[in-house]
């Protein structure tokens, strides 16, 4: 019988779903009997899918200006 | 640098071109990269300044070294490599922030944190503006160690594969699970302060 920390140790490979079947039937049994463990699954899945979902923000301009500078400046040097 | 018309070309070709010492190819790289860079740089020294420092060196020693990238690996991947290191090369000079240890060794899984048990409501991102949303993440992981929050970053951000994760942060396999089931759980400990389904409490599944 699994236990609740034999389930949260298991938690993230089998979010990434980077376990066998066998383990992972284990696994669906373990939450449909302890709503704990399903919640914890279900808002990690969430946290996940919340981050991957970030779109990176825009790079400031002024950032990006001065990248480009230090990098035209590399650039000459490097062909002279 | 010039204007690229390389938008949409294959990412090898684009290497291949700026490897032969093509200035514009080698800038269509950086447009493609270097949003995604500075966000890592952000999130890992969580500081501006060190983050345009990490973003002008990953860029920098790249072009320096375009000889050893062997396409053995995908681009991406090579510069977010360079990128981690003088992110944690910032982390380590700032000797005032003494809660940076890269070597420390880490409890794995006795103590996990689990006060907030309650289940979400559907879409929850959707009861805050974008902005107020980006604010939450923010904020959550920068209360994570260095450590971890690097280990999240890449995994979860930039997708990185866990071996990808572990040739970057020079950490083992293990240590990366690890790293990363303990970061992931915290963070939803800290998002569900914000998200738990109103009406439900701590215990409510108890």
């Amino acid at each position: 019988m699994l236990t609740c920390k034999d389930f949260l140790s298991e938690l993230s490979d089998y979010l990434d779903e980077a376990i066998d079947a066998g383990l992972r039937s284990k696994l669906e049994r373990h939450i449909t009997e302890c709503p704990n463990c399903w919640v914890i699954a279900d808002t990690t899945r969430k946290t996940i899918q919340i981050y991957k979902g970030m779109e990176p923000y825009p790079i400031p301009p002024d950032v990006e200006s001065r990248l480009m500078k230090a990098l035209e400046k590399k650039m000459a040097a490097k062909q002279k | 640098m010039a204007v690229s018309s390389l938008a949409g070309i294959d990412e090898s070709a684009v290497v291949a071109q700026a490897r032969e010492g093509d200035t514009t190819a080698f800038g269509e790289l950086v447009r493609r990269y270097e949003g995604k860079i500075f966000r890592l740089a952000q999130h890992v020294t969580q500081n501006r300044e060190d983050a345009e420092d990490v973003l002008q060196e990953t860029f920098m020693k790249a072009y320096e070294h375009l000889d050893q990238f062997k396409g053995d690996s995908k681009f991406y991947t090579w510069i977010v490599r360079i990128a981690v290191n003088q992110a944690l090369m910032k982390l380590r000079r700032r000797k005032t922030d003494k809660s940076v240890s890269l070597d420390e060794t880490i409890d794995t899984g006795e103590d996990m944190v689990l006060r907030e048990i309650a289940a979400w409501g559907e879409d929850p991102e959707q009861q805050f503006s974008r902005e107020e949303l980006g604010g939450v993440l923010d904020t959550a992981i920068q209360s994570l160690e260095p450590l971890y929050r690097s280990v999240f970053v890449l995994r979860d951000i930039e997708e990185l594969s866990t071996e990808e994760t572990a040739e970057a942060l020079g950490l083992s396999v293990p240590a990366v699970k690890s790293r990363l089931l303990r970061a992931r759980l915290q963070l939803r400990e800290k998002l569900t302060r914000f998200f738990k389904r109103k009406g439900d409490d701590a215990f409510a599944y108890m």
